[in-house]
């Protein structure tokens, strides 16, 4: 039991690591990672809401949207899964708003240090990404909660790993198309060949 | 007239979407490995974003701004559902293999971002130019992206052969390199390179420049 759950994590964390191998979350990916301090905030905000909100949308697809879901309610023929996408995002963006309050009322210092970030999440594609991936796996609630908490901690490694070589990459000598914008593509081409190296592990 | 070819053609060169603004390019890689898929994409995405820039400016005057992010969400995912919906029922094959990437359309940054930076302050005609060009810039690069992968990966395009395989008798070796998803990346910063040296305007400043005489004090040194 303990043991499927381990390997589903490190699936999720190395394997399948939802900004390098499955390429979600790139536009706060690139755009968030030229100082390690603020991509780790963000990280951090990721793993968090990331682990909410895909045992969450667990639960309502679970109960409510599957085909058969509704038999509690004497309707066991009704299948709501084409309203999937709507009520997931939803689901994301009332999280992320309720969490933006309660941080603000009870954790000021939390909320100051992740205060941009927080809003910049739901659009981030890596969060409702995840939760679609949880349906496509169709994961068992448990197996839900680990896979959240690894996808976001796979997401919040690669993305203080690319903070940390476009740190040392400012001092070199780039030319003058290729600054910026350009070399950080071919800089995350180059790293996930190296995550592509996990690929053949089996667990 | 000339408003609105300026609205419709600058987002495809001067200001487009991926490769100056960043936004939407989590699609651009995952799916750009061969062409037809590509092509059904740029379809799905120019068709939500136009219409989506649309209904939202038909709404901008009535809804409270505080919660406009969520109007515009709930609108952005019923038309993403429709389209969904659609491919599902006509092309089969094809939403198997984009799998989870038409749903991010919701999320992709193109829609929502010209929701709030065009479509908020715009009429509703211009605002579905405006969404049309940018879903335009945006099937510019996939195509490119889609064609390079497509042709070098596997010498096909569109799946008809181009270049006759060794395998079958040809003398195309294909390059498998071009089928990993990680080539897009280097494919569309090659593209970045080439488009700022030809509109030099695009160029970041470098926060660092290498001083001009460094070379000389380090030999002085070594001396």
């Amino acid at each position: 039991m303990l043991e499927s759950y381990l390997s589903i994590f490190i699936n999720a964390v190395f394997i399948e690591n939802i900004a390098l191998s499955v390429f979600l979350g790139m536009c706060t990916f690139i755009a968030i990672s030229k100082k390690i301090d603020a991509a780790i905030g963000l990280g951090i905000a990721v793993i968090v809401i990331i682990g909410i909100t895909v045992p969450l949308n667990n639960l309502i697809y679970t109960y409510v949207l599957k085909e058969g879901a509704l038999a509690w309610l004497g309707y066991p023929e009704v299948s709501l899964e084409f309203v999937g996408l709507i009520s997931y995002i939803g689901v994301i963006a009332a999280t992320v708003q309720i969490l933006e309050m309660f941080l603000d009322r009870y954790v000021p210092v939390l909320y100051n240090a992740l205060g941009i970030f927080l809003p910049l999440i739901t659009v981030n594609c890596a969060i409702l990404g995840a939760s679609l991936f949880m349906v496509e796996k169709s994961l068992a609630f448990g197996e839900s909660v680990v896979y959240g908490l690894g996808a976001g901690v796979g997401w919040a490694l690669a993305i203080a790993m690319l903070a940390g070589i476009r740190e040392k990459l400012k001092y070199s000598d780039i030319p003058d198309g290729l600054q910026g914008l350009g070399i950080t593509f071919i800089t995350v081409g180059l790293m996930c060949f190296g995550f592509m190296s996990f690929g053949g592990i089996s667990i | 007239m000339a408003k609105t070819s300026e609205v419709l053609l600058s987002p495809i060169f001067k200001d487009n979407p991926i490769a100056l603004q960043v936004l939407g390019i989590c699609s651009a890689l995952a799916v750009t490995s061969k062409l037809y898929p590509t092509l059904i994409m740029c379809v799905a995405l120019t068709a939500t974003i136009t219409l989506s820039n649309f209904f939202i400016s038909l709404i901008r005057n009535i809804v409270p701004s505080n919660i406009r992010i969520i109007v515009q969400m709930t609108i952005i995912s019923s038309l993403v559902i429709i389209v969904d919906q659609l491919l599902k029922a006509y092309d089969y094959e094809t939403s198997k293999t984009l799998s989870v990437f038409v749903g991010l359309i919701i999320t992709n940054c193109i829609v929502m971002g010209r929701a709030e930076a065009y479509a908020m302050q715009n009429g509703p005609y211009m605002s579905m130019v405006d969404g049309f060009g940018n879903g335009l810039g945006y099937s510019v690069i996939l195509i490119i992206v889609g064609s390079i992968r497509e042709l070098i990966g596997s010498g096909q395009l569109l799946g008809v052969q181009i270049f006759p395989l060794v395998s079958e008798g040809g003398w195309y070796v294909s390059n498998n390199f071009f089928l990993l998803p990680p080539s897009s990346f280097l494919i569309i910063g090659l593209f970045i390179w080439f488009l700022r040296s030809w509109k030099t305007e695009q160029v970041e400043p470098a926060e660092f420049k290498m001083s001009k005489n460094a070379p000389k004090e380090v030999k002085a040194e070594h001396a």
